[in-house]
């Protein structure tokens, strides 16, 4: 197909979109259909408990209404901004699953499942939302680095981490999020540069979610974007970024292999942001109903549902007591949210240079002594 | 090995080459520092001996070596980095200022972000446009970041030992047209503090506050002015951030005349914060405004411009008269 009738083709939008510039659908790995039928695949399989695919299940619900209070807290003021990750559950519970405690996760600032699978409580991600800190965890408590917002710089970060993995000869591995914007960045680019040439075990895992806020793919790339992880000289693979089981497989593999002193590998998962880009977007100025609608339908939390209930994996019982934990974590936090109180001022100087530093430290003192002028009850 | 005569550019290797000794988590990266030892020889020899796992010729990508580094320093290690040349740098502008600086700040401190970057900057040797460039204002400007810049080869060796030390990210400036520069390096002294001023001549009539290679334009200036009966003293600042105003201000107390000297565009430059704070803390000692002597509000000039662009000899002892005759 010429380039000219590629450009034509994008140009309808919608979902003929994903047809991308070779004009037929790139091979995407699936093992759960969005009717919930277990599919095989050639490279990639995967085997799991039904307890471990019930928890595949529980780490989405819980994750989608967190996501949903979150949404909920920032209309009602508690937040000043949210980002939701709604439609994107089963590219990070099951990219999160994949991961070993001592592999190291550097994420967006979207990756709510993913902190989930690390054990970073819900409430740590909302400081910087609310707007009492700048990233609120530790990010050596769970290997989960902070949440970074310019957009692909993490990737570096992450490969360097990686380099210094394989420097310690450990056999963990590093895996760096980020979307299909942040594929067009000069950063990611020089992360799959430097990932290669050093031959870092590191994982790079793209959620295609379609839209970098109201730019369609094809505005940052005319080929499949992991079809450049060939041009770096790693493998690249597509996968269903709403089947939960192909993207647990498909990391897995890929953390595998890099644990193994093979290197690098790209993993697209192919998803949808159900949502806006955040709060503050109006996701209707720029796609239509229609295409949310069928992206609804390959819903990644209804599929497993159907796969469950299908095999007699969950019964009522499993059902009704994993909505009284949504809620119950919904309610936590909520109530941790409003809790949480605003940082004392002179925070504004704490960390700013780990050992110091002459100006912060005079800045601090007249602005403590500015603060205590008014400390004869006259407020301010 | 304790008094030894050195370049500026040696000391810098013998430096590196001691931190590499004594810290397994030191790394040495960048273009070209590995088996060329970098197009100033910087790192000559260093890859010969500490392999190429520690000392890594990186890909030609400012922002990635940047970039990966801070991934090290999160694992761990203490990367210095080296930018080939100054006007190079902004490659790397968002990963530095964006990332390396905050992300101690922003981790509430949970980590610590050890990485030195090596600048060549400055002009004076010829060389085609940016490599000739004075940015560390830019980086000064940036909370989270240290800037320094030695002007001789003992500290060149022991402020390059302090920035790797340190446990936060160091600009060190590397006064390039002063690398060959030979001086006395007592690897056993105790040195002084990384962050303070020096007063490296005494005079009783002006103040020349200048760091990196104006140092050695100013010392010459105050030669110069002796033979005419003028007492000037030099502080060679040593660091841009923080920067030691105690140091300046006991001086310019003693003189009440101050003038300061960098190559860099004097518009919103190191000088317009020392005018600005000794302004502050010296108003009733001052006999003259806070001067400056640096770069114009132009591009860095063709090479044959140079001289005339430069802050020389004769551009500070005028400003040293205006100041005097104010």
């Amino acid at each position: 197909m010429s380039v000219k009738s590629t450009a034509a083709r994008s140009s309808r939008g919608g979902a003929k979109r994903r047809g991308a510039a070779a004009g037929r659908e790139p091979e995407l790995v699936q093992l759960l259909t969005p009717e919930g039928d277990r599919v095989q695949h050639s490279e990639y399989s995967i085997d799991l408990t039904p307890d471990e695919l019930r928890g595949l299940y529980r780490d989405m619900v819980l994750t989608r209404r967190f996501d949903a209070e979150a949404i909920t807290l920032q209309r009602q003021g508690e937040l000043g901004l949210w980002a939701s990750l709604l439609g994107q559950e089963a590219a990070q519970i099951g990219s999160g699953r994949a991961t070993r405690s001592d592999d190291y996760v550097f994420p967006t600032y979207r990756e709510h499942g993913v902190a989930w699978c690390r054990g970073v409580d819900p409430l740590n991600l909302l400081g910087m939302f609310r707007g009492v800190n700048n990233g609120g965890w530790d990010p050596n408590e769970n290997n989960f680095h902070l949440y970074t917002i310019v957009i692909g710089s993490q990737a570096l970060h992450a490969t360097g981490y990686a380099m210094g993995v394989a420097k310690d000869g450990a056999d963990s591995a590093v895996i760096a999020y980020f979307g299909d914007g942040a594929s067009s960045q000069g950063d990611v680019a020089e992360a799959f540069t430097f990932a290669a040439v050093y031959n870092a075990p590191v994982v790079f895992f793209c959620q295609n979610n379609q839209w970098a806020i109201s730019e369609p793919t094809e505005r940052q790339t005319r080929v499949p974007i992991y079809q450049r992880a060939a041009g770096f000289g790693f493998p690249g693979v597509r996968v269903d970024g709403n089947d939960v089981l192909a993207c647990l497989a498909v990391t897995r593999a890929a953390l595998e292999r890099a644990r193994r002193g093979e290197g690098p590998m790209l993993v697209e998962a192919f998803t949808y942001r159900m949502g806006a880009h955040t709060t503050s977007d109006d996701a209707t100025r720029y796609r239509t109903a229609d295409e949310r609608a069928e992206w609804e339908a390959k819903d990644p939390i209804a599929r497993l549902q159907a796969y469950l209930t299908k095999e007699g994996l969950a019964d009522d019982e499993f059902y009704a007591a994993l909505d009284a934990e949504s809620e119950a974590l919904a309610k936590r936090v909520r109530d941790g949210v409003r809790a949480m109180p605003n940082p004392d001022p002179m925070a504004i100087f704490e960390n700013v240079y780990a050992d110091g530093h002459a100006l912060v430290d005079e800045e601090r003192a007249q602005f403590a002594a500015y603060q205590a002028s008014f400390a004869d009850g006259e407020g301010h | 090995m304790a008094d030894e005569k050195m370049a500026i550019a040696k000391a810098i290797n013998e430096s590196l080459r001691k931190a590499l000794e004594t810290d397994p988590k030191v790394l040495v990266m960048g273009e070209d520092v590995g088996k060329l030892g970098g197009v100033f020889r910087v790192t000559d020899g260093l890859q010969k001996d500490f392999g190429e796992a520690r000392v890594i010729d990186t890909p030609l990508a400012e922002s990635g070596i940047v970039g990966t580094a801070i991934g090290l320093a999160l694992r761990g290690y203490r990367p210095v980095v080296e930018i080939q040349f100054d006007g190079f740098v902004f490659p790397a502008y968002d990963q530095i200022v964006t990332q390396l600086a905050k992300m101690h700040a922003r981790a509430l401190g949970k980590v610590k972000l050890p990485v030195v970057i090596r600048i060549p900057y400055g002009g004076g040797i010829g060389a085609v446009e940016h490599h000739s460039e004075s940015p560390e204002a830019l980086f000064a400007h940036v909370a989270g970041l240290k800037v320094v810049s030695p002007s001789n080869a003992a500290d060149a060796y022991w402020m390059m030992q302090q920035a790797i030390a340190c446990d936060d990210p160091v600009i060190y400036f590397e006064p390039k047209r002063r690398y060959w520069d030979k001086g006395e390096v007592d690897t056993t002294a105790i040195p002084a503090p990384l962050h303070s001023a020096r007063v490296v001549r005494e005079g009783g009539d002006v103040t020349l506050a200048a760091y990196g290679p104006m140092v050695k334009t100013c010392l010459e200036a105050a030669a110069a002015a002796e033979e005419e009966g003028k007492s000037l003293e030099v502080v060679d600042m040593r660091s841009m951030s923080p920067i030691d105003f105690d140091t300046l201000q006991a001086s310019v107390v003693k003189t009440r005349r101050l003038v300061v000297v960098h190559e860099a565009p004097v518009f919103l430059g190191t000088g317009a914060e020392v005018a600005a704070r000794i302004t502050e803390r010296c108003f009733y000692h001052l006999e003259a405004p806070v001067l400056r002597v640096g770069g114009f509000h132009a591009p860095y000039p063709p090479a044959r411009l140079e001289e005339d662009y430069l802050p020389g000899l004769d551009r500070v002892l005028d400003a040293v008269d205006r100041a005097l005759a104010f």
